[in-house]
């Protein structure tokens, strides 16, 4: 516990923080909501095309989300320099990371839980499988990792806004390949066989990222 | 004294009119692709270079923030510079070759997925470059994207191969690698040489301009320092 209490400390801060204005997840949500909204105009959608179109509108949602979202957590810290204060604090560089990872995971993952009931209804697309959770929060992992390096990175730039969606989206560009496939395996009717590949990629880049992020992450925030 | 530099750039423009005159004149015309198979002398040797540009930019990271010296860092930087410039060349170069003979410029294979997104992530690279902070705190986040591009790498390849194979080739690919013809084989040794000199030539002109910022800055300072006292 002693090792995982200043994850928990900072993860903590966030959510409470997140729980008293419900800035992050409501944004999230909006956001990616509209993003679905817009796809459905731009794309003309068939039942024909439906299972193949659909998985990447709802992931093409949610990274342009989950953009937002760790942006957001990191320009929090950065107003009246909390960031500064963080820094300060007797945690190392990797639970500061593993914290803010998790509680941007955690943020991404509620608003998911709306959006993806949502998305199957809107379209029509069957997901509401055991298979959806295990592809969600793999993926949701992937995406909470690699954002939280490069907000961190980005916070500290001229013209962050963007700064990170253009480091962030090449990167997780195998998780989204992944995460698109693995839910159109799974819209498909497909059960577990089919996913295995695309489970496995998730996974390794699951544990590249968060290892390597919190490797990093010292050299992102030295003082 | 004629300088290294000098003699450097005058071999290296010899090389290159020796091997503009072997791709256009002295290598035969390919058989089945005709004239535009020459485009192979450039679209190879640039493409292998891109990639040693980037495990180059990655070695250059690891050093810097491994000792903290800032030569490795202007290292990794001209690195990135040249090797966004040699993927630009290899991505232009491929889709002049694949318009005539795949029939399209371009095509989502593995191969080319991942020569663009990696472009893009040193694309983005060299953005942070111009938008962090001067000094070590810019180079250290510089520094973590050179290593994160290096290890998403094999997994974009990875991740590009399996999506593609999932799905139905779009266009027919050229096929397996025949052999090449013995002539063909030299001229793109020879062409090989070329950009490898060319790229390297340009890497140490780019290392001098960050070595000479990097004393430009610290002069600046020693100035005010000596003006403000």
């Amino acid at each position: 516990m002693s090792a995982l209490g200043p994850v928990w400390a900072i993860a903590r801060k966030d959510i409470v923080l997140e729980l008293r204005n419900r800035e992050i997840v409501v944004s999230l949500l909006v956001f990616s909501m509209l993003v679905l909204i817009v796809f459905n105009f731009a794309v003309e959608l068939t039942t024909v095309n439906l299972a193949v179109v659909g998985p990447g509108i709802l992931w093409v949602a949610i990274a342009f989300a989950g953009v937002l979202g760790v942006n957001r957590t990191f320009v929090l810290e950065k107003e009246r320099d909390a960031l500064d204060g963080l820094m300060l604090a007797p945690v190392s560089r990797d639970a500061m990371f593993l914290g803010k990872a998790l509680g941007s995971f955690l943020f991404m993952l509620v608003a998911e839980a709306v959006l993806i009931p949502v998305f199957a209804a809107l379209f029509d697309v069957s997901l509401m499988r055991g298979e959806t959770v295990v592809v969600a929060l793999l993926a949701t992992s992937g995406f909470a990792g690699a954002g939280t390096v490069f907000a961190a990175m980005a916070v500290n730039t001229r013209s962050r806004e963007i700064m990170l969606p253009v480091l962030f989206l090449p990167v997780v560009s195998p998780l989204l390949i992944a995460a698109v496939e693995a839910t159109a395996v799974i819209a498909d009717g497909g059960g577990w066989g089919g996913l295995g590949a695309w489970l496995q990629l998730l996974g390794v880049f699951d544990v590249l990222f968060v290892a390597g992020g919190a490797i990093l992450f010292h050299y992102v925030l030295e003082d | 004294m004629i300088s290294l530099r000098t003699t450097w750039l005058a071999a290296n423009a010899v090389l290159m009119a020796v091997s503009l005159w072997m791709i256009f004149l002295w290598a035969p015309t390919d058989a089945n692709l005709g004239t535009v198979q020459r485009a192979l002398y450039f679209h190879v040797p640039v493409s292998i270079i891109a990639i040693c540009a980037i495990i180059l930019v990655a070695i250059g990271s690891v050093v810097f923030l491994a000792t903290g010296r800032q030569k490795w860092d202007w290292f990794a930087y001209a690195s990135a510079e040249t090797g966004v410039l040699m993927g630009g060349l290899a991505l232009v170069t491929g889709a002049i070759w694949g318009r005539p003979i795949w029939n399209v410029w371009w095509t989502w294979d593995a191969k080319l997925t991942t020569t663009l997104i990696l472009w893009f992530i040193f694309v983005g690279y060299l953005m942070l470059r111009a938008y962090a902070p001067p000094g070590a705190q810019g180079a250290r986040l510089a520094a973590v994207v050179g290593i994160i591009g290096a290890i998403d790498a094999p997994i974009i390849y990875y991740a590009a191969d399996l999506w593609r194979t999932t799905h139905p080739q779009r266009v027919a690919g050229p096929g397996a690698e025949g052999s090449l013809e013995s002539e063909m084989a030299l001229t793109l040794v020879v062409s090989m040489i070329t950009v490898a000199s060319t790229y390297a030539y340009v890497l140490l002109e780019r290392y001098r301009v960050r070595r000479s910022e990097a004393e430009l800055i610290e002069l600046s300072q020693k100035v005010r320092a000596t003006v403000a006292a």
